[in-house]
């Protein structure tokens, strides 16, 4: 049923072997699938990096548009024709670099937009340069010391911002993934999915998870079930090498570009 | 029946945008401006369109972009320093063949220079303000009356060409008030629909691809890449990126003499402004003046494509004379095409020209001193 969404005459792809990505636009077709929603409504909207080519793979409209503003131009779609469901893929980099004040925005306005980061830490297209979300002593290109400065919590910020939905996955939690991505879709106003997710390539060959089964199993043994930690610790945060996963907000608060019920 | 106003420059581009049916509008306030964006906040929830007054004027840029995809009108209107923020968005909308508008009201720069003065120091930038090489097209209004009509008709252009057209206003055009007259409706061309058997960047004989909304089922994938006629990315190949660019310049130079909008006054002239926008204004004061015979002008409505066979229309012309708020801009691109003196009388800090300078100009030439 997937594999009607796909481009069949665009594959093969062009991410890496053991990329992330792959997985994480699997689980968003199938919740797209699942929920019901047809391909002549639904439009995809992304930025530039290696997820934000994700939506040229699928068989839909879809916008690839300018490094960081993919929300900015999905808010024209959504806003100028509220029947459309727009699903926006995008890397912590596009997301929360240069698209930071597009997002918190995006959040504020709580437009009705599913948006899913590939948060792979890291700048994956141009090689390998940290980004907002590389963790404090990760090397990449541009930190090969070491990273100092403090990450993003990327979910963290689209609570804060008011999006109506928050979550966080990884790669490893595809099942858990896909249900967050119908349950965000399911929510009027904007909906953020965080992926955590293996970069072998330019994230991992230089910090110890040059395969992809390792990174993936980095990612597994990292995350905590936010359900658990909330109801066992009396400690705000997880340590530093550990994080959340799980729903971080449901809520309704008002919303933007839902069509109106005729 | 047509309706008489006292009106606003920037009220008449909102007026214009609206009798052309525009029913987005994305923007981020900045002087001189502003009021067209009140404007359409004000007029567009009532008509069932949408303002959204986005976070800045690239994401307003985008909006528009990602609106026009739906098949609306979609406008935003800004000045120099959100004009240059716009840049990277103008050439995606140039590589994406989004038709849009977008309304310039030229202030003084650089950077944020001049916010309440009139300038037309962005002419070069609309011009060739994003990377890569792509052509545009660019009007001006003179009037009050021309900011109704050429906004109006920014959107036609739009449409029929597929690339976003820019409205090069200024200050003193914006914030004049003079009385227009509305008439009950303006002509509307949109797009010509995408076929049913051909890809979405395939052109057609005018090297325009028809045009298809999102959410009509023709699932087109929109890339600022290079693309094939599918839409899909293909940037590696020389010959590909070089057939992709060249087209998007051609469809518009090659259809320049049919884009052309202008006046022309006293065709036996030896002297011959050549004017756009406000300083029009004092060029026709010039020219009607007894003390300036042998003066005539040619008044762009639209300054991009630049129309140079029209400058070949003054068989005894003895010096093109430039009086623009820029320090030679347009100026320079006549050089380009005339064997005659270009004379550029480039005027910055926010006042007109008077007529008497413009006067003293064509006496020196006349005397024989050249300038
Ligand atoms: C304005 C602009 N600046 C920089 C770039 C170069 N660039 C392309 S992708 C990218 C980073 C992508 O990183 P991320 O968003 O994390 O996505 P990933 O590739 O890791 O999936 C950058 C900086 C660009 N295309 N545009
Ligand atoms: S560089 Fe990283 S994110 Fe990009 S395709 Fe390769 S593995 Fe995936």
């Amino acid at each position: 049923m997937r594999d009607e969404w796909l481009r069949s005459d665009r594959l093969p792809h062009i991410y890496c072997a053991g990329c992330g990505n792959g997985t994480i636009i699997n689980c968003v077709l199938e919740a797209v699938d699942q929920i019901g929603w047809e391909m002549d409504d639904t439009v995809f909207v992304s930025g530039i990096g290696c997820s934000s080519r994700a939506p040229g793979y699928i068989l839909t409209d879809s916008l690839h548009t300018t490094h960081g503003r993919a929300l900015a131009f999905a808010t024209g779609v959504k806003m100028a024709k509220p029947s459309l469901h727009v699903v926006v893929f995008t890397g912590d980099g596009d997301l929360s670099a240069i698209g930071g004040n597009h997002f918190i925005h995006a959040c504020r306005r709580n437009i009705d937009l599913t948006v899913v980061c590939m948060n792979n830490y890291i700048y994956g297209m141009t090689g390998g340069q940290g980004s907002p979300t590389t963790p404090i002593g990760k090397t990449s290109t541009t930190t090969p010391y070491g990273a100092e400065e403090t990450p993003f919590d990327l979910a963290e910020l689209a609570v804060a911002a008011g999006a109506n939905y928050v979550a966080r996955w990884t790669s490893y939690h595809v099942k858990r993934l896909t249900q967050a991505v119908i349950d965000g879709m399911n929510t009027p106003g904007f909906s953020f999915i965080e992926v955590r997710c293996q970069c072998p390539t330019s994230y991992g060959r230089r910090n110890k998870y040059r395969q992809p089964g390792d990174f993936v199993s980095y990612l597994r043994d990292s995350a905590i079930l936010k359900e658990q930690w909330d109801r066992t610790s009396h400690l705000d945060e997880p340590p530093q090498d550990k994080f959340l996963v799980g729903e971080f907000v449901r809520r309704s608060r008002p919303v933007m570009g839902v069509p109106h019920e005729a | 029946m047509t309706r008489l106003e006292f009106m606003q420059g920037n009220i008449a581009c909102a007026e214009g945008a609206l009798a052309a049916d525009c029913t987005f509008f994305a923007g981020y306030p900045i002087t001189p401006s502003t009021e067209v964006a009140e404007h359409m906040a004000a007029k567009l929830p009532k008509r069932n369109g949408c303002f959204i007054q986005m976070e800045d004027e690239i994401a307003s840029m985008a909006a528009i972009i990602g609106a026009a995809w739906t098949g609306v009108r979609a406008m935003t209107a800004t000045s120099g320093p959100g004009f240059s923020l716009m840049m990277e968005n103008i050439g995606y909308a140039v590589m994406s063949e989004t038709p849009c508008v977008l309304v310039n009201v030229q202030r003084g720069g650089p950077s944020t220079g001049q916010p309440t003065m009139a300038a037309q120091g962005d002419m070069m930038q609309v011009r060739f303000g994003s990377h890569g090489d792509f052509s545009i097209i660019a009007l001006s209004p003179s009037t009050v009356q021309e900011c109704f009509e050429l906004t109006a008709k920014a959107f036609n252009l739009a449409d029929q060409f597929r690339c976003p057209v820019f409205v090069m206003a200024d200050e003193v055009i914006g914030h004049m008030r003079e009385r227009i007259t509305i008439p009950d409706s303006v002509p509307v061309v949109r797009a010509k629909p995408l076929k049913d058997d051909m890809l979405p960047f395939a052109p057609e004989e005018d090297l325009i691809p028809g045009f298809a909304a999102f959410g009509t089922g023709r699932k087109i994938p929109v890339t600022g890449l290079t693309h094939n006629e599918k839409g899909y990315p293909d940037s590696t190949h020389p010959a590909r990126h070089d057939s992709l660019v060249r087209r998007l310049v051609n469809k518009i130079e090659n259809a320049r003499h049919s884009i052309a909008d202008y006046e022309i006054v006293n065709q036996d002239a030896e002297y011959v402004f050549v004017c756009y926008g406000s300083p029009v204004r004092t060029v026709q004061e010039v020219v009607q003046r007894a003390k300036t015979p042998g003066t005539g002008y040619l008044k762009l409505k639209i300054v991009w494509p630049f129309p140079e066979d029209l400058l070949a229309r003054f068989p005894n012309v003895k010096a093109f004379i430039v009086p623009e708020l820029n320090l030679g801009m347009i100026s320079r691109e006549i050089e380009r095409h005339v064997c005659v003196p270009v004379i550029s009388a480039g005027k910055i800090g926010g006042d007109l020209h008077t007529p008497d300078e413009l006067i003293a100009i064509v006496e020196k030439l006349r005397g024989g001193g050249g300038i």
